[in-house]
């Protein structure tokens, strides 16, 4: 989709799975979506914006694919079409749900699994390094868990 | 002259704020959590710093995509906390230090690091927790804070090779001041946490691990970590972690580990925290207690803990 200035990188980066570069082409693609989020920082846009969704979209030259991501708040699509995590948070805040809870849906897990999978230790990388095996081991285990642990330790 | 002492590097999960803010510290998730500051706490009260150069980012709260500076200082005479949609956190303002800001604005750019100046900027969790937890709930921060923005958000970042030497300019910078200023520089984010995409909530706890351990003993190996390992390895947010490596290189090649700590999970987050302080001792500069005693007591304080 995008074309990095520097070649090889972004080929690589594809190679990982379920994550998406935001670079300059990205984030150029991405300006008005990210810019619309921006402005639900402020109360009465929010306000206008819960008051008739489509219309608020309007005053934002975006693409009609941006304007249906958000519409559908299809997560994974805004992060494609060059939106920005923490500028989607301003979008989730205003609809009243928490970065776990976008996490969540955005791995396609309900907010309940996603949290015992945290509390597991998180998603493992073994199996999610690479697209094509080449972050060693080949497994497909998406939601293998690692370990939970807390420790503090002074030293010297 | 003024001396950076010892660093401390912190996540600065903004989940941490709201479980402070909402009075949530003693919750079975949360207490964990902040047990494992019980002892950062009393160290940065027994030092006393007087300023902190706080090395953090700012998550679309100050810069939109109008204006991306990689490297920023906050020059201004106070800092305001930002509202992030939900109000400002109930935290007080940062007061900075504009003097010593300025000095080393022009230090480091002389030393051909282009920063951006900036007056007038409010600060985030990125700034706001690392202070949270380090100091609870006072009315004012004990200290100056000098905010040291980075960008981690957009692509590229900063290398870690660059983060580093940065942190080598600020130290000839803040060596260079003439005021007598005890100095604890901080750097915050990660560690191995993804936000975004199906692949969100990786955790790399051996990746952790292994930049703890070399960022005392070996932080040139970790300058040569390139951007997409820190993808890989540890998610895409961990790239927040090259911000460490501003905070290593401010200090002395030959380090000592005070305390670390680190905890799973923390929201969508590894949480992960050490203090370094220089072999030489901080006590030396403008001392109120001589340098046995002090070292005595860190020791007793050792014990108790471990015991």
């Amino acid at each position: 989709m995008t074309k990095t200035p520097r070649p090889g990188t972004e080929d690589e980066f594809n190679d990982i799975p379920g994550t998406t570069l935001f670079d300059m082409q990205r984030s150029r693609q991405g300006y008005h979506l990210n810019m619309f989020c921006m402005s639900l920082m402020k109360p009465e846009n929010r306000a206008e914006f819960k008051a008739n969704e489509a219309a608020y979209l309007e005053k934002f030259p975006m693409t009609q694919q941006q304007r249906e991501a958000i519409l559908k708040r299809d997560w994974n699509q805004m992060i494609y079409l060059g939106g920005n995590i923490y500028f989607l948070s301003k979008l989730f805040s205003t609809d009243g749900l928490s970065f776990q809870h976008v996490a969540a849906l955005m791995t396609g897990s309900t907010q309940e699994q996603y949290a015992q999978m945290m509390l597991k230790g998180g998603r493992s990388v073994e199996g999610n390094r690479s697209k094509s095996g080449r972050g060693s081991s080949r497994s497909k285990s998406a939601e293998k868990p690692a370990r939970r642990e807390s420790k503090g330790k002074r030293r010297g | 002259m003024a001396k950076i002492v010892a660093s401390v590097n912190v996540s600065h999960v903004p989940a941490i704020g709201a479980a402070i803010d909402l009075g949530k510290t003693q919750q079975p998730y949360w207490a964990p959590v902040f047990k494992g500051f019980t002892f950062s706490k009393k160290w940065i009260a027994d030092l006393k710093p007087d300023v902190i150069i706080l090395v953090y980012n700012d998550h679309a709260s100050a810069f939109s995509l109008e204006i991306i500076p990689t490297f920023a200082l906050g020059c201004a005479a106070v800092f305001p906390p930002a509202d992030e949609g939900w109000g400002p956190r109930p935290v007080p303002v940062a007061k900075g230090h504009p003097e010593l800001a300025s000095h080393i604005a022009q230090s480091v750019i002389l030393d051909e690091f282009d920063l951006t100046i900036v007056n007038k900027m409010d600060v985030d969790h990125g700034l706001t927790v690392p202070l949270s937890l380090m100091f609870g709930q006072p009315k004012e921060w004990p200290c100056k804070i000098i905010p040291l923005p980075v960008n981690v958000v957009q692509y590229p970042p900063p290398t870690g090779n660059r983060c580093f030497n940065l942190g080598k300019a600020i130290r000839r910078a803040v060596e260079s001041y003439h005021e007598d200023l005890r100095i604890v520089i901080f750097g915050t984010g990660g560690m191995s946490h993804q936000l975004q995409g199906p692949r969100a909530g990786l955790i790399n706890r051996k990746f952790d691990t292994n930049f703890l351990d070399k960022l005392v003993k070996d932080p040139v190996e970790l300058t040569k970590i390139p951007f997409l390992e820190y993808v890989r390895e540890a998610g895409s947010e961990a790239i927040e972690l090259v911000m460490w490596l501003i905070a290593r290189g401010a200090l002395d090649a030959k380090v000592r580990e005070v305390y670390r700590f680190y905890h799973v999970p923390t929201s969508n987050t590894a949480l992960g925290h050490i203090i370094l302080e220089n072999e030489t001792k901080p006590r030396a500069l403008g001392a109120k207690k001589p340098r046995a005693v002090a070292k005595k007591k860190a020791r007793v304080v050792g014990r108790r803990r471990a015991a």
